[in-house]
């Protein structure tokens, strides 16, 4: 299972990084984009919007299911990754290369409180 | 482990480990571990749209019924009529209907001899049509035949690629026509399928199955697995039991009125509920206009009325999503419906199934 060091996680299956201007950028783990099958569509949330930790706010279709994807803590959504809606595909090729959105967060240090890789490498291993 | 025997409750058809080996995704079907893809579905869609793919189909059942009252038992018990079969081999699809008209199993019946039919059921009906069969057998040997599994090779390549593998096959079956069957050595070859394309569905014994596909892949038939058959046969617009049909719809509004023969003089089960029940609504295509996936039990708004979607998904073929619906009968081919996903209202067109066709978008 791929699941880098460098980066937070929530337990329904979201990756965080921290960037060097304070946002947060969120993509989904390489274990849910398995889990998933072939994605085939993605929604994302629209810029401007202000999201709570756990809130719905996207949503990945595959060709197996939808799945909701939640925010992994609370702020307003920055930016959306419209490359990943003109190629959904590209997040079964790289989930981490692929990002969906980026959050200006509340409070970085929620950051913290996100599982650490060898914390979700045991959540996605019992999934 | 035996094939066909329960380990943890889930069942395993005899080419359980090779699916394994081939690094299959396993999911429940039916109470069977079966392969949802050995990669990407979309890729193993493609590829028996384009070249020659097989399923392991092994979890359906086939139905053996011998007797002297084999044709007058599945007279009464098949909404189709099987008295239109008297060349051996040749083969039908029907439902089995309820006294209320609903569908208890779609099948396919094989005729061989006025005594002798075979009929192949779906994996989560199997139980129900046998104890079914058994109440009205009377003198009829009715054979659960768990000693057969089933692969199905598809794709335009698919009989070329089959021929190679065996050699004499193509001279048994060159000549077999679309749902005829012939045997070979001791399996049954069928030009039938559940894709839109052409190729076979071989019935054989357990024991020769793993010899069997292992010769196949040597062949080049790659391994597909039932994702890709779920959108496959999607896109030829055919239905799945327990989707389009269940046991409280009747075939008429389920899109399979021209599997019933209800003009023949015979009674069969079903039919007097069927000439009662009152049509209000139709199977139709949707072809979604907007963005997003269509998914079975969205709801659709008709300016006749609300309708449901029955299955729908991603379209690999037209990169698109489609839907099996029914609908308000009066919704006509060419409306503009809208779609409940979420908490938006889409867009979609009304088409005629099949989607897709021997490779070509129909729509």
């Amino acid at each position: 299972m791929n699941v880098p060091a460098d980066l937070k996680y929530a337990k329904s299956h979201e990756w965080a990084r921290r960037e060097a201007d304070g946002t947060v950028t969120v993509g989904i783990s390489d274990h849910a984009q398995e889990a998933l099958g072939d994605i085939v569509f993605l929604e994302l949330p629209a810029v401007g919007r202000k999201v709570n930790a756990g809130e719905e706010c996207a949503v990945v279709e595959s060709v197996k299911a939808a799945s909701d994807i939640y925010a992994p803590l609370s702020g307003e959504v920055v930016a959306a990754n419209q490359a990943v809606i003109d190629a959904p595909e590209s997040v079964n090729a790289d989930a981490y290369a692929h990002w969906l959105f980026k959050i200006r967060p509340d409070n970085l240090a929620d950051l913290d409180a996100l599982l650490d890789a060898a914390a979700y490498a045991k959540v996605a291993e019992e999934a | 482990m035996e094939p066909g025997t329960e380990n943890n409750m889930t069942k395993h058809t005899p080419l359980h480990s090779a699916h394994l080996r081939l690094g299959g995704k396993m999911v429940d079907f039916a109470g069977w571990d079966m392969p949802l893809h050995y990669g990407s579905q979309i890729e193993e869609h493609h590829h028996v749209r384009h070249a020659a793919g097989m399923f392991d189909v092994s979890h359906m059942l086939a139905i053996d019924l011998e007797g002297a009252g084999a044709l007058a038992l599945l007279l009464k018990l098949l909404a189709n009529d099987v008295g239109k079969l008297t060349e051996p081999g040749r083969a039908l699809y029907t439902c089995m209907l309820n006294p209320q008209g609903g569908v208890i199993d779609d099948l396919i019946v094989y005729f061989f001899r006025p005594d002798f039919y075979r009929l192949v059921v779906n994996a989560g009906s199997a139980d129900k049509d046998v104890v079914w069969m058994l109440q009205h057998a009377g003198q009829v040997r009715v054979r659960a035949r768990r000693d057969l599994a089933i692969i199905a090779v598809q794709g335009p390549q698919a009989r070329a690629k089959a021929w190679v593998a065996f050699p004499g096959l193509e001279a048994a079956s060159a000549a077999l026509k679309p749902f005829a069957a012939t045997w070979f050595d001791d399996m049954l070859v069928a030009r039938t399928g559940y894709t839109g394309e052409d190729g076979f569905e071989f019935i054989l014994p357990i024991e020769r199955t793993v010899n069997i596909w292992n010769t196949l892949l040597d062949a080049g038939v790659q391994p597909i697995g039932l994702g890709a058959r779920d959108t496959l046969r999607l896109e030829a617009g055919m239905n799945l039991y327990g989707q389009d049909m269940d046991e409280i719809t009747t075939p008429l509004e389920s899109g399979l009125a021209w599997t019933v023969s209800a003009e023949s003089p015979r009674d069969f089960i079903g039919k007097a509920a069927l000439a009662d029940a009152p049509r209000l609504r139709a199977q139709r295509g949707l072809l979604l206009l907007d963005k997003g996936v269509l998914r079975a039990h969205q709801k659709v708004h008709t300016a006749h009325g609300a309708g449901e979607i029955t299955s729908g998904g991603y379209s690999p073929t037209m990169n698109q999503s489609i839907a099996l619906a029914r609908l308000p009968i009066d919704t006509a081919v060419g409306d503009i419906v809208e779609v409940e996903i979420r908490d938006k209202r889409l867009k979609a067109r009304v088409v005629k199934p099949p989607f897709v066709r021997n490779g070509t978008i129909l729509i």
